[in-house]
């Protein structure tokens, strides 16, 4: 069990995108589902797509194909559209909720841990997404890859307030 | 039909496919696509240990635990009912280099002559498995996002941070595919 420690209930809210508000937790158990299927269906093209091939990440870093950039900059363009147009109608949620979208804030984390990550993702050749695909694909080897981007977000996590934002 | 979804597919269908994604969680139920704040929910469900950065409602972000299964079952059935009987797609330059350096099976997307359990113990293994992973987890979190965060998502939605990130994402690539990656090979 973990204890609750009223040390830190004193500290400034950090600006973070998850809030400990239990009050907004509306959503029932089985509507979630639609998420796992979702992901099913991502996870079936995010392989078809090769995107979680070492290769594929090896050839884009060396400059040897475009097959990373023309997927990477096709999904940004249909992204952008998409978003567009959402914005454009005020498209709401199949449940009728409103869309809303929170905008990004310049850090430094951004530079520092970009770059950590960009190392990362070469050595690997997968970021966390294709990490859950290669593991479903048999590399089972690749499960002690997820567990030390486990470690390493605890890591960050424990050490927030030291490093440079 | 099967046999077309067989072949890996062209970027012009598999980008535009993905961008999707972005669409699809927002009319879903108005969520970010961003996948490494997973990681973040698994910490903050499991081993919080009182730090402020995971004390926060992680079950209201189940949706992005079960999207994330979702992943890795996506990844299970492409490989065992749509998988390609050919070898790996590659650029002929990168499969002469990496043939000079002993990596020849090119029948995974993963390459089975570096991740492996055996490699696991040696100096080029621990270092692409272990402290890679380590740097995806630790690098995405400081960055506050990754590929599919601030690539993508930020991207789409005109944030010039994510651009920063992207960009910096592509910088630490460089230099590791093309300075760091050939030492680690060669040990």
């Amino acid at each position: 069990m973990i204890k609750e420690d009223n040390r830190y209930r004193s500290q400034k809210p950090s600006e973070d995108e998850f809030t400990a508000d239990p009050a907004t937790d509306t959503e029932k158990r089985g509507s979630l589902l639609r998420f796992l299927i979702a992901g099913i269906v991502f996870g079936i093209v995010f392989t078809k797509a090769e995107v979680i091939s070492w290769f594929r990440i090896q050839e884009m870093f060396r400059l040897q194909s475009f097959h990373m950039y023309g997927v990477i900059g096709s999904a940004v363009a249909v992204g952008m559209i998409s978003i567009w147009l959402i914005k454009k109608f005020r498209v709401k949620t199949i449940t009728g909720e409103k869309i809303e979208i929170q905008p990004r804030k310049f850090n430094k984390g951004q530079i520092f841990g970009g770059l950590i990550f960009g190392i990362g993702w070469a050595l690997t050749g997968a970021c966390p997404g294709p990490l859950f695909a290669q593991i479903g694909t048999g590399a089972t080897v690749v499960v002690i890859t997820l567990l030390s981007a486990i470690a390493g977000t605890w890591v960050y996590g424990r050490f927030r307030e030291k490093l440079p934002h | 039909m099967l046999a077309f979804i067989k072949q890996p597919w062209p970027w012009y269908v598999a980008g535009p496919l993905i961008g999707l994604i972005v669409p699809t969680l927002l009319l879903l139920g108005n969520k970010p696509f961003g996948i490494s704040s997973s990681l973040r929910h698994i910490c903050a469900a499991c081993i919080p240990s009182g730090i402020p950065f995971f004390r926060y409602n992680w079950k209201k972000e189940r949706w992005n635990l079960l999207f994330v299964l979702g992943i890795f079952l996506g990844g299970m059935i492409a490989a065992y009912f749509l998988a390609d009987p050919e070898p790996v797609k590659m650029a002929p330059q990168l499969a002469a280099d990496l043939a000079k350096r002993g990596i020849t099976d090119y029948h995974n997307l993963v390459p089975a002559d570096l991740f492996n359990w055996h490699s696991l113990l040696t100096a080029r293994g621990a270092i692409l498995m272990v402290a890679g992973g380590f740097l995806v987890g630790f690098g995405t979190r400081y960055a506050g996002g990754c590929t599919s965060g601030h690539a993508i998502m930020g991207l789409s939605n005109l944030q010039w941070p994510s651009l920063v990130a992207t960009i910096c994402f592509m910088i630490g690539g460089f230099f590791a595919a093309n300075l760091l990656l050939p030492w680690i090979l060669s040990l």
